[in-house]
């Protein structure tokens, strides 16, 4: 289209299709389609995994990927959460003479909250870009219309697998991500901030019950199953050649970890009641 | 509903995307075990055409049907059915890149038949040796140049001894040399196979080599059908401005 901005913004229609309401609007549907689409995919894998052949080999190796790979990252981010945890928390609850509380509440902070969040954002980075990267790619050099024509379905062969390991495995890392946040918090109250090692103990050990440790491990079986779905969405929808992939890949980190963080106020709004 | 005889019939195809008319009443017949050669400018829809055929697309209006059956109106189990008969090379070869040579040429025996990994093996060999690349089974997609990637795609698309095989561009980005062993291995393919085949080219020398039938994509319609020999002496100005490469007033598919 020809012509100069200044006549661009004396053009009605332009001015109709660019003003600030519209885009908007226009955004707002685009997200809304994609959530239906989301819904319709999620449904399509629940009705796949129960289909046979079950492709043990692909879930073992995609829990591989989504888990054991991730692990590193993992557990730096929650010992450095829990450290820093420590450190404020410390530092505020000694200004009325409360530290003993210090373990109580990082206790509950990183099971309940930091842990699962923190885990699955990072595996959001990490799995759900490399799904959306992996299968973005076979969209565009037709490799899924390739999967179709030899009669195998992508949704049970690329997405099952990876929907299960992320359901499976973010638990697990989670699980993880409490045990050495916690050891974080101590490590910092104790040897740094002169705590004391018992009291410090007991105030985790007493405090926190068991549903505060599953509720989270809750959490992230949910977020694990979300970012899978959103990873292979992403893969399987990538238009446009390799510029396509890129847009893909980095649509689905922003978007996984956005389901991560509404989907945790609705669960720990359901946990809590 | 009917099949007088063709193996393929697509009745009065239509497809767009969006604004986009891509095809707009197409009709033509395929017999059964003739090489149907569909030529076109890019970007005229002609995978779009194929992919139709063997179900990857729905027409948004017309039909294809295979030996009777409308294509359109299969569920996901019909289809995977129908789609063992097919086999298909894509333009790129659509090679899996997770897997090696053997894997991807064995994937729908391991998937979908009772056959032993010994004897997987075994027609995998075959496969490999029949398309002129032996021995390459441990190689992976990214180690091999684009015509042995064509000659992988075309050993994948044969191992379930399809009925029908669908080309698309198979000679596009090849040398002339590369570009000459497949046109040989298609119809080799057909001679020794008997299959139906349909492949679509904007190269006209591989068409007049491999075709019985050649049918030339217009603007959303086929507008001409004949023998290589007819075709050649086609009276039809755009088809003639096309098998000669001659760019003067011809106008780009798409309809607008
Ligand atoms: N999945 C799709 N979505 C949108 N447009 C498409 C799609 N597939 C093909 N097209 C459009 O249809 C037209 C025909 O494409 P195609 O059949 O690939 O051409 P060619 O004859 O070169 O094979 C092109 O303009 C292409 O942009
Ligand atoms: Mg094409």
């Amino acid at each position: 289209m020809p012509g100069g901005i200044m006549d661009k913004l004396s053009d009605p229609q332009f001015i109709l299709e660019h003003n600030i309401l519209t885009v908007l609007l226009r955004r707002g549907l685009a997200y809304s389609t994609q959530l239906g689409e989301i819904v319709m995919l999620i449904r399509k894998s629940a009705v796949a995994i129960f289909r046979r052949p079950l492709d043990l080999a692909l879930i073992v190796r995609q829990m591989e990927e989504v888990g054991y790979n991730s692990i590193p990252v993992v557990l730096i981010t929650s010992l450095f959460t829990g450290m820093v945890f420590a450190l404020n928390s410390y530092e505020g609850f000694h200004r009325f003479g409360a530290e003993s509380l210090t373990g109580t509440v990082v206790g509950l902070a990183i099971t309940r909250e930091l842990a699962p969040v923190l885990t699955s954002l990072m595996v959001a980075g990490r799995a759900a870009s490399a799904m959306a990267a992996e299968i973005g790619t076979m969209k565009v050099t037709e490799q899924i219309d390739a999967l179709h024509t030899l009669a195998t379905d992508p949704v049970k062969y690329l997405v099952v697998p990876r929907v299960l390991a992320g359901l499976v495995m973010v638990p697990i890392l989670t699980a993880a991500a409490d045990f050495v946040g916690i050891i974080g918090g101590y490590l910092v109250s104790v040897k740094l901030l002169g705590a004391n090692p018992y009291v410090y103990v007991n105030a985790t050990k007493s405090f926190i019950e068991n549903w505060d440790i599953i509720g989270g491990l809750i959490k992230a079986a949910v977020f694990g199953f979300l970012l899978g779905i959103v990873g292979c969405y992403k893969g399987l929808t990538t238009e446009g050649g390799a510029e396509g992939v890129g847009k893909s890949t980095t649509g689905a980190v922003v978007i996984a970890s956005m389901c991560v963080l509404i989907a945790d106020f609705f669960l720990t709004k359901i946990l809590l009641d | 509903m009917s099949s007088n005889g063709a193996l393929i019939r697509i009745e009065g195809l239509h497809k767009s995307f969006g604004p986009k008319k891509v095809l707009s009443g197409l009709e033509l017949d395929i017999e059964r075990g003739e090489t149907m050669v569909v030529i076109g400018g890019s970007g005229t829809g002609k995978s779009v055409l194929l992919k139709h055929i063997i179900g990857l697309l729905k027409p948004d209006g017309g039909e294809v049907y295979v030996d009777g059956e409308a294509v359109s109106a299969l569920d996901e189990k019909g289809l995977n059915r129908l789609r063992r008969r097919f086999g298909m090379l894509f333009q790129g070869a659509a090679l899996f890149d997770s897997m090696n040579v053997e894997e991807n040429v064995g994937f729908a025996l391991t998937r979908h038949s009772m056959m032993s990994t010994a004897e997987i093996a075994e027609r995998v060999a075959g496969c490999l040796e029949m398309v002129g690349m032996p021995g390459i089974q441990k190689l992976h997609p990214s180690e091999l140049s684009g015509g042995m990637r064509k000659r992988v795609g075309l050993a994948r698309a044969i191992a379930l001894q399809p009925e029908i095989i669908l080309y698309d561009e198979p000679t596009t980005g090849l040398d002339p040399i590369m570009a000459d062993v497949i046109n040989n291995l298609i119809v080799e393919m057909q001679e020794r196979l008997k299959v139906t085949s349909i492949a679509i080219t904007h190269d006209m020398v591989s068409a007049y080599k491999i075709a019985d039938r050649i049918a030339m994509l217009y603007q959303g319609k086929i507008i001409e059908t004949g023998t290589p020999d007819e075709i050649r002496n086609t009276s039809n100005r755009v088809v003639e401005q096309f098998i000669k490469g001659d760019s003067s007033g011809y106008q780009q598919g798409d309809s607008r």
